[in-house]
């Protein structure tokens, strides 16, 4: 048996009573941070609350050496994700995995930052488009794409979720200020007029805690503040309705004259 | 009082400013035809070593270990005077080494000059290495004129007749000329053809120090049958008196090798591909000194005291000491302690040197050879990058004996590995057990002594083969998975084609990711079908990538770790870790996530190799093995015994032939089968036989050893004993 159970957005309160109970239920309990990653708790709290051992998988150990899935052949295997387990991460292909081997699967959903920004944001669940990331550049890896795509939701009036990069294993989280120098980069060099210091964004930091922020600005005055703790995303608007625009003046600090 | 040599130094220094009188050469030979004894008889001539001692001293042998070998492993620099028709004359002279374990330094000196002295030994005439050290010289544009040496051992062993003798002449320099066609740049074959009665041709003796040429003849009224008494007649030091070498060899210098001036204004085109009309292609065409900087590094060595020295040529502008340049590849810059010109081991120390003279640069730190030197603030094209003919073939495993020597041991590999761009030094900070490829087992004897020398103990493992791994089957397409699974290739593998492979081999493809589009006629041309021709992404260790995708979203943001993750597999193969070559890799398909995260190096990187290895699995993987020529020299009677050494060395005799006493037998060895044959070929001919090798290439491991070969490098290596099947690469 391998259940699949979402650990929601920010501590271990986020898991859902029924994640909790089929936590309680499992022989063998892995947790992996490398799609996202709790900060509002420890392993030791996480421990606690479900009364049992969770153990941390790297990547590779997830993905390569399969450790959930070969335990799960002949134990109940709980495999946590932070978020919803199967949005934004890439374990679908566990999914598959388990049926050919014939191991049953089942999926504990909880709140993902999908939803949870636009929620926060203000912004009307409707009106977004693609999802993107930016990575952290590497060799050989500076991607256009997520300036493309937020070129490409624009053209079609929508919102974009711009999801940054998170390097648990090396405690490097992408901050709202980072993925927003990396867009000014991609535009320096592809010159579209996409992304500008004076475009509007949404800084999104620690969604699910006590005291989450969210900061509608200029790119030129957002790309200044200080946002605090990861972990961060970006929204950037299309034209935006007149509710969503009086939400983000009267609770994102945005400057006025975005209402019309 | 103003010394003789004060004197010259001030001469060279005048003379460096006018590129007219300023000759660039080398010397170069196949081996013991008798470069390094023609050199130091030079500059005997020259005044710069007594002439007693020239010929024993081995001069341009600095190293203790060239001269206590007898044999030349750098090339060496000298700067020379020479008095032709009134005029005074500036000779920058390198002299190269002859045998193939050094042939990277042979291709760098090559880049320095405008003309070469080919040395032939009258007995042996034109041999393989003559072939090859006169082909890197055509290859560079350096003109040559030919020096057919030891012309007294004709008439005195051989005891050939005035008429056998000229034969024997006209032999050698119809083969050359037959070499010069072939080789030579198009529009000047036939100029640069070498011809007896315009004096570009010259006969004598460098140990006995004479040389003539039919100008000299005309001016002297010495004729063949002279010669012939003379050396018959054991009076060979009246004719050196006469004819004394050095004036004959710099005069044919003189009048036929180019001036840098000339030499350059087609010299620059063909080793630069940056715009001609520009200021700086101006500046280097007309060996201008006024203009912007352009020198290029053709060797760096390192001096005790004054540290990292780089030789090179400038072909355009002036190097000034203390100023600040800049180092087109590595983007670094540096500012220069001082510049100088060579005399002997010596450098001599100047304010300047201006374009077409070859400068010694102390402080240059972090050149290596093939580099570009200019000014800052005034960035230039690169040179073309030097070809090595040769690739390693033989690793020594590298170890301090003192624990204590360990850091100091890593810095004296980087030096050697910059001292000589034709070794390979590979560092393992994990393991301290580091490993130096080299031409053969002698190139790493001399390197291993050369650690030594710079004070760090060492011991060296018996002499590795270094193999290659390849394919003789087909395979594809295989799909490789990024861990995610979300990310798949796939690809089809074939053997390369020989016809493009030669044409990398020899340096007409070049390798590297491909940018531009020029490149796709030529293969088209090899036979390689257009719509691959034009979608080749990289050319790599022999081996080539074709694109064979249309319209797959966000391939091109990939493409860069596609082309890394192909040529790491390149680097190690899955039969044993060894080079790969000789593949054409088709990409036929790609499935690539949505989201920039879940598609980056860590999933591409595997997913391409993964394909890449399991696809070299499924297509009957072999290992091939180097091959050296060999070519031995010994009396009749001897030539059982040395046929012998070879066919116990799983060796092939390719030809064999004769001339009087002397057979030349021709054969092909397995590299791995060569260490030890110094010694043992010398008893088996009991000391009376010269040979030489060659490399030549890499050939199928014979099947019954593939699987011994490869258990030994795995085991080596801490690998399971047997490679992975495609199995583990694919599912």
């Amino acid at each position: 048996m391998l259940y699949f159970i979402g650990l929601g957005l920010y501590d271990e309160k986020d898991v859902s009573l029924k994640g909790l109970e089929a936590l309680r239920n499992s022989d063998k309990v892995y947790v992996e941070f490398y799609t996202a990653h709790l900060f509002g708790t420890t392993i030791s709290s996480l421990e606690k609350i479900m009364d049992r051992k969770v153990e941390i998988l790297s990547r590779k150990q997830v993905e390569e050496e399969e450790i959930p899935l070969k335990n799960a052949e002949s134990n109940k295997v709980a495999f946590l994700s932070a978020g919803d387990p199967l949005i934004a991460t890439t374990h679908a292909d566990m999914m598959i995995e388990a049926k050919k081997r014939g191991i049953k699967t089942r999926v504990i959903h909880s709140s993902s930052i999908l939803s949870a920004a636009p929620g926060i944001s203000g912004l009307q669940a409707y009106k977004f488009g693609k999802v993107t990331t930016i990575p952290f550049p590497e060799k050989n890896f500076f991607p256009h794409s997520p300036y493309l795509l937020i070129k490409n939701n624009l053209e079609q009036n929508a919102h974009t979720l711009v999801l940054l990069d998170i390097r648990a294993h090396e405690n490097r989280y992408m901050t709202i200020n980072q993925g927003l120098e990396y867009l000014l980069k991609v535009e320096d060099t592809l010159n579209e007029g996409i992304i500008t210091k004076n475009t509007l964004a949404i800084g999104l930091a620690r969604a699910g805690s006590e005291e989450p922020v969210i900061r509608a600005d200029i790119i030129k005055k957002l790309i200044k503040e200080d946002f605090g703790g990861p972990l961060h995303s970006i929204i950037i608007p299309a034209p935006l309705h007149i509710v969503e625009a009086e939400y983000l003046v009267a609770i994102a600090g945005a400057p006025e004259d975005i209402i019309n | 009082m103003v010394s003789r040599r004060d004197k010259m130094i001030n001469k060279i220094k005048e003379l460096m400013y006018q590129p007219e009188f300023i000759r660039n050469i080398g010397i170069v030979a196949h081996i013991d035809h008798g470069k390094t004894t023609l050199s130091d008889n030079l500059l005997a001539g020259a005044g710069m070593i007594s002439s007693e001692l020239a010929g024993d001293q081995r001069f341009l042998d600095f190293d203790e270990q060239e001269q206590a070998r007898g044999i030349t492993i750098d090339a060496a620099n000298v700067s020379m005077v020479h008095d032709y028709h009134d005029d005074e004359y500036l000779i920058n002279l390198i002299d190269t080494p002859g045998h193939v374990d050094f042939g990277g330094d042979v291709t760098r000196a090559m880049r320095a000059v405008d003309g070469a002295v080919v040395v032939v030994c009258a007995v042996e005439g034109i041999m393989p290495q003559t072939e090859t050290v006169l082909r890197q010289a055509l290859k560079e544009n350096v003109r040559p004129v030919l020096f057919i040496n030891k012309v007294d051992r004709l008439i005195n062993e051989l005891k050939l007749d005035a008429t056998e003798l000229q034969n024997r002449f006209v032999k050698v320099i119809a083969s050359a000329n037959k070499l010069i066609k072939n080789m030579a740049p198009e529009e000047l074959k036939d100029k640069w053809q070498v011809r007896v009665e315009d004096g570009s041709v010259a006969f004598g003796s460098a140990y006995h120090n004479w040389a003539i040429n039919v100008p000299i003849m005309q001016e002297t009224e010495i004729n063949f049958n002279d010669i012939y008494n003379y050396c018959k007649d054991d009076n060979q030091k009246e004719l050196a008196d006469r004819v004394p070498i050095h004036q004959v060899l710099l005069g044919m210098v003189v009048e036929h090798l180019p001036s840098p001036d000339v030499s350059q204004a087609y010299r620059v085109p063909a080793i630069w591909s940056g715009d001609l009309e520009s200021e700086e292609g101006q500046t280097m065409i007309k060996t201008n000194p006024d203009g912007p900087l352009a020198v290029m590094v053709t060797d760096v060595s390192i001096d005790k005291h004054a540290g990292e020295i780089a030789t090179g040529r400038v072909y355009g502008g002036t190097l000034e000491k203390g100023s600040e340049i800049f180092f087109v590849g590595s983007h670094g810059k540096n500012r220069i302690q001082q510049v100088g010109v060579y005399m002997g081991p010596e450098r001599v120390n100047t304010d300047k040197v201006p374009a077409g003279n070859i400068v010694a640069i102390t402080g240059a730190k972090n050149a290596v050879a093939g580099e570009t030197i200019c000014d800052v603030g005034r960035k230039i094209k690169a040179f073309e990058g030097l070809e090595h003919i040769s690739e390693p073939v033989v690793t020594v495993a590298v170890e301090a004996k003192n624990t204590k020597d360990l850091p100091k041991l890593i810095e004296v590999l980087r030096q050697v590995g910059k001292e000589d761009p034709t070794v390979k030094v590979e560092i393992n900070e994990e393991t301290g057990e580091h490993l130096i490829s080299g031409m053969g087992e002698l190139h790493l004897e001399i390197i291993a002594y050369r650690i030594n020398e710079k004070g760090v103990e060492i011991e060296t493992s018996e002499p590795i083969v270094v193999y290659r791994e390849a394919i003789s089957g087909t395979a594809g397409p295989v799909e490789g998975k990024s861990p995610n699974k979300h990310n798949r290739f796939y690809i089809e593998i074939e053997p390369l084609d020989d016809e493009i492979f030669q044409a990398i081999q020899d340096g007409s493809i070049k390798e590297g990711r491909v940018k531009g589009k020029e490149m796709a006629a030529s293969l088209i041309e090899l036979g390689l079908p257009k719509d691959q021709a034009r979608k080749v992404w990289n050319v790599y260790r022999r081996s080539i990538f074709v694109n064979m995708t249309r319209g797959i979203q966000y391939l091109d943001e990939i493409k860069e770790l596609l082309m890394e993750g192909f040529e790491s597999a390149m680097d190690d193969g899955p039969i044993a870790k060894e080079k790969v070559m000789g593949i054409k890799i088709k990409l036929m398909d790609a499935k690539i996530h949505e989201d920039a995260v879940h598609r980056g190096p860590a999933q591409v990187l595997p997913a391409i190799r993964k394909a890449v290895y399991g696809s070299l699995m499924m297509a009957e993987p072999t290992l091939l093995e180097p091959i050296q020529k060999v070519f031995i020299n010994v009396p009749q009677d001897y030539m059982g015994s040395s046929t012998r050494e070879i066919q116990n060395r799983r060796g092939q005799i390719v030809n064999m032939s004769q001339e009087g006493d002397m057979a030349t037998v021709e054969s092909k060895v397995p590299v791995a089968e060569m260490f030890g044959f110094a010694g043992d070929i010398r008893s088996a001919a009991e000391g009376r036989c010269l040979w030489s090798t060659e490399n030549a290439g890499f050939e199928r491991l014979p099947r019954e050893l593939q699987k011994i070969i490869i258990k030994e490098i795995r085991d080596r290596k801490g690998l399971s004993p047997e490679p992975y099947g495609p199995d583990h690469y694919l599912g």
